[in-house]
């Protein structure tokens, strides 16, 4: 039962020669063929070429290749380019079309000797909080399969949660890794905007958009984020960081300072190893003394279900006994943050969508001329919830629309960066509930859609604001679902949020838990 | 009542780069289509843009080149429209920081030098090339993504004259600055042109039309011209002109509705979050401005006051940057200046005009014009002859010395064969004998004549004067 290890774990067990790699790969493959008909959380997979991978890694062992990911069987979010897969964003709009390249992210993980088992479902185009705007399947909760797996990750959250992958690498625009994690009991990492390349990552909102990893524990989303993170010329607005392997991102950290962007090859080397600022030490002192974690009175709203505040408020006194002190901050702009993300993100889609056009790949209705082709193409590509975005999109940047909308919009986001600048004056790291509730049920709140917008107000302002943030199990509620405490961090400050979570995952027995199928 | 035109335009030009502006994706004519492309030009799902620094600094310069003010922090924007040849169905440009502002154009108009104002000038992606065959569209996205840089001039232009000299002195900068090879037919050139009329003291513009895509000066001459005329007409006969975009026609000499006001693109344009701004220092703008090539007007000074060429030379050789370049290349090897001079205005001129080629296609190279010259000053040959290798020179190239003995066509100043032509044309003719020394100098030219045709030009001239004159006053 190799699949219900973590990455960390395996690693071990690869290192020491008591699995392999194969045997891994179709320990998952059994769980996918037990699980997945009930899950639906694959979309394709690589059977034959996954076994490839994974006896070439045992090959490369064998000759003295190491690496914690050597031989680690990944799912992949079907928005992220992997090579001769497809990638069709759960969208019939992209249905047929194979990746002509590997996302920088994917080659990264490929590099260090990865396998990308196949493909998850997700929201169409990441458009969604429950993965049911899927145009192809209705992913369910491991723990109670009439609940909704989360989203857009939600194909990513219920596999690791099912055991039916290893880890999970997802994307988060609005709280899309965060609020799915939650869900579905797993960890979940958004980094900082900047840290991993985009380059490859199908774009939903540029400006808002990062991959980052679904994961069994704290430990494994850091040893992926130190795989895929870094400069990528490919990708402007990813940045130069010294590099960190992922003890030192799980240690408290005042500052990755920026290197020179003309020197991007510094990545992947060991300078911050060297000189001696880190040590593994610190990751197995599941102290948090010496740590400010604020807590902010705005994030818990009105009309929180109940079992959720007491779970994360209890989480917060845990943090307080593990020594950290726990001061208020407020972030007062951040309950303009459903609007604002509402009017950023579908503007920033309604652009970044148009290339899905019919003429060079996917899905084409012909036409007599371009505009009826595009017209036909796109009524019968996209679902209706990606079209609603488009229209909205659009619409706010109309001429005469845009001052009003998108550019105040603009404003009132850096509101709520200013917000978070301030509390992080006061704080190492914010600790916050990650959803209003519980995962609800399928087909509750379809069709209401702005009903499902509210659920993302936790998560939206950690995107607006560029920051990190961390999902961590907290709990579970009368009936059986997982609850998740969300631990924010600043800029950068990945270091602060994991030691958090890994301190207090170490010394709680949540993530422990395993849904019964 | 009079009226007066008033002229904008802005002139696209495609920057001479080694490959694309927002990916590695070489840059080339003519390649097989579709060939020159990868995920970022095609717009495949998860590409992003990255700027092609180079760019940026053939637009800079231009800039420069052009007097404009170098914008310290510049942004990218989309503007978004449906059509096939714009992969991610928005183009990457910059609508409100572009790289230059301000700036201007000066160009000789009917002999009065006018300065026209620019507006700015920002950088953007090109579309690529659709090709509407019978019953299909075919699209090479080879050109999609390439550098296009567009130069907006005020509206400043009062007629097509204007419109036309501006052109001429852009194009000229361009190619002057290395920025790009400005070649009309593969449309690295093209302007969008924006015409009003108002009456003449009247201060506010009037209603204006724009007349799109076009690459031929002489056919933005002529869709000016009509376009002038067809809005006086019109407000002349109670009407009004609307604005809107109108298309040329060059068969019928017409413009013509394209698209109305009502049917306008709104290209919601917004900021491009893949993009950072672009900053600029002023230590960045020092070192562009230290590398700008010298332009025609301080060549035409330099070939003036430096090499002592009358003004008209100057203005000539200038006027082409090609034939420029091969003047100052030939100027390196020979102090002969005004002889180089001659021959590329004169024979060298009329042969590009007969053979239809440029100067760089034809076998004569800068080295070999020099020699000439300096067979020519030397007295190596004559001028006759001089035309007579630059023309083999031209067409089959060679060394110029081994021509000149091969084909015999080395000037004699040999006295006793000049001592023996004179006395044959003395002889021969009688006449101007005679009236030479009944005091006619102008005669010895007729008996200098018959020695170079009994010569076949191979005698030195003023030898031969000399010679004559010697025989007839002694
Ligand atoms: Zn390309």
């Amino acid at each position: 039962m190799l699949n219900t290890k973590t990455i960390s774990e395996l690693s071990d067990l690869l290192e020491r020669g008591e699995c392999t790699s194969v045997e891994i790969v179709n320990d998952v493959l059994a769980s996918i063929d037990s699980r997945d008909g009930v899950i639906n959380a694959y979309l394709t997979l690589d059977r034959e070429a996954a076994l490839e991978q994974a006896k070439s890694a045992d090959v490369a062992r064998a000759a003295g290749k190491t690496g914690p990911l050597l031989g680690i069987p990944l799912a992949v979010k079907d928005l992220l380019n992997v090579k001769g897969q497809p990638c069709t964003c759960s969208s019939k709009i992209l249905e047929g079309y194979i990746s002509p390249y590997d996302a920088t992210a994917i080659a990264k993980l490929r590099e260090a000797g990865a396998i990308f088992m196949g493909r998850v479902n997700m929201d169409e185009f990441a458009m969604g909080s429950s993965t049911e705007s899927s145009a192809f399947k209705k992913t369910r909760n491991p723990w109670n399969t009439d609940h909704v797996p989360g989203g857009s990750s939600g194909g990513s959250a219920a596999c690791v949660a099912a055991d039916e992958a290893v880890a999970a690498l997802g994307s988060d625009t609005g709280g899309s890794i965060r609020q799915p994690a939650a869900f579905c009991g797993c960890v979940g990492l958004k980094p900082t905007y900047g840290m991993i390349s985009r380059y490859g990552l199908t774009a939903f909102a540029s400006s808002l958009d990062q991959i980052g990893p679904i994961t069994k524990t704290v430990k494994d989303s850091a040893i992926l984020l130190e795989a895929m993170a870094g400069h990528d010329e490919m990708d402007s607005t990813s940045l130069s960081l010294n590099p960190m392997t992922a003890v030192q991102l799980m240690t408290r950290n005042e500052a990755l300072t920026e290197i020179p962007i003309s020197d991007p090859k510094e990545y992947p080397s060991d300078t911050n190893k060297q000189n001696g600022m880190f040590s593994s030490e610190l990751i197995d002192d599941h102290s948090l003394k010496g740590m400010k974690l604020g807590l902010p009175k705005e994030y818990f709203v009105e009309g929180m279900d109940p079992e959720v505040e007491q779970a994360v408020r209890d989480a917060v006194a845990h943090c307080k006994e593990l020594g950290a002190e726990i001061v208020d901050v407020s972030l007062p702009h951040s309950k303009y943050a459903i609007a604002v993300y509402y009017i950023i993100a579908t503007a920033e889609a309604s652009a970044n969508l148009a290339r899905f056009d019919g003429i060079r790949y996917g899905l084409r209705l012909d036409g007599k001329d371009p505009a009826e082709l595009y017209g036909k193409t796109r009524a019968a590509g996209f679902g209706s919830e990606v079209k609603r975005r488009i229209i909205l999109g659009t619409y706010v940047l109309s001429s005469g629309y845009y001052d009003a909308y998108y550019l105040r919009a603009q404003k009132v986001r850096t509101l709520i960066r200013n917000d978070f600048v301030e509390a992080f004056k006061q704080c190492d790291a914010i600790l916050a509930p990650v959803t209003p509730t519980p995962a609800y049920k399928i087909g509750e709140k379809t069709n209401d859609p702005l009903k499902m917008y509210l659920d993302d107000i936790l998560t939206t302002p950690v995107n607006l604001a560029g920051i990190c943030g961390l999902s961590v199990p907290c709990g579970f509620s009368k009936a059986g679902l997982p609850i998740g405490l969300q631990i924010i961090g600043d800029s950068f400050k990945e270091g602060n949020i994991l030691k958090v979570g890994h301190a207090y995952e170490q010394t709680t027995e949540w993530h422990k838990q395993k849904p019964e199928l | 009542m009079k009226y007066e035109a008033c002229i904008g335009l802005e002139t696209h030009v495609m920057q001479k780069t080694r490959t694309k502006m927002f990916c590695g994706c070489k840059h080339e004519y003519g390649a097989e289509p579709n060939t020159n492309v990868c995920p970022v030009c095609l717009g495949y799902p998860g590409a992003l843009p990255v700027l092609n620094m180079k760019a940026i600094e053939l637009c800079c310069k231009a800039g420069l080149l052009l007097g404009c003010e170098i914008n310290p922090h510049s942004t990218w924007d989309r503007k978004n429209y449906f059509y096939p040849d714009m992969a991610k169905n928005y183009q990457i440009t910059q609508a409100d920081e572009p790289l230059c502002l301000g700036g201007q154009v000066m160009a000789e108009v009917n002999g009065e030098l006018k300065t026209f104002t620019l507006e700015r000038i920002h950088q953007e992606e090109n579309a690529a090339k659709n090709t509407h065959v019978s019953g299909a569209s075919l699209i090479d996205y080879n050109r999609a993504g390439t550098a296009l840089m567009e130069i907006v001039s005020n509206p400043c232009m009062h007629s097509a004259d204007d419109a036309f000299a501006y052109i001429h002195a852009l194009k000229l900068i361009m190619e002057y600055g290395g920025i790009s090879d400005c070649d009309m037919e593969k449309g690295h050139m093209r302007s969008d042109v924006n015409i009003s009329v108002r009456p003449v003291g009247q201060e506010k513009l009037g209603e204006k039309v724009e007349i799109k895509n076009m690459n031929s000066p002489s056919f933005i001459v002529e869709a000016i011209n009509y376009e002038i005329d067809r809005q006086i007409d019109l407000i002349e006969s109670g009407g009004a002109v609307v604005q809107e975009t109108r298309g040329y026609d060059p068969d019928r000499g017409e413009t013509f509705t394209q698209r109305t006001k009502e049917n306008a693109h709104d290209y919601r344009y917004f900021p491009d979050p893949d993009l950072l701004p672009v900053e600029i220092s002023a230590e960045q703008v020092a070192v562009w401005k230290s590398e700008l090539p010298e332009l025609p007007v301080q060549r035409r000074e330099r070939y003036v006051s430096e090499l002592g060429l009358p003004d008209y030379d100057a203005r000539v050789l200038t006027a082409e940057k090609s034939i420029s370049d091969f003047f100052d290349a030939a100027c390196k090897q020979t102090k002969q200046y005004k002889l180089v001079s001659n021959y590329l205005m004169g024979k060298v001129a009329s042969l590009v005009t007969e053979k239809g080629i440029a100067i760089g296609e034809s076998r004569l190279t800068a080295e070999t014009l020099a020699q000439v010259a300096e067979l020519v000053g030397g007295g190596a040959i004559s001028s006759s002859a001089a035309n007579e290798l630059i023309d083999v020179l031209f067409n089959e190239g060679g060394d110029p010395k081994a021509i000149v003995e091969e084909k015999g066509m080395a000037q004699v100043s040999d006295d006793s064969a000049l001592e023996q032509w004179a006395e044959e044309a003395i002889a021969a003719n009688a006449k101007a004998v005679e009236a030479y020394k009944a005091g006619n100098a102008a005669s010895v030219n007729a008996l200098m004549g018959y020695v170079m045709k009994q010569s076949q030009g191979k005698a030195n001239p003023p030898a031969v004067i000399a010679m004559l004159k010697k025989k007839l006053d002694a």
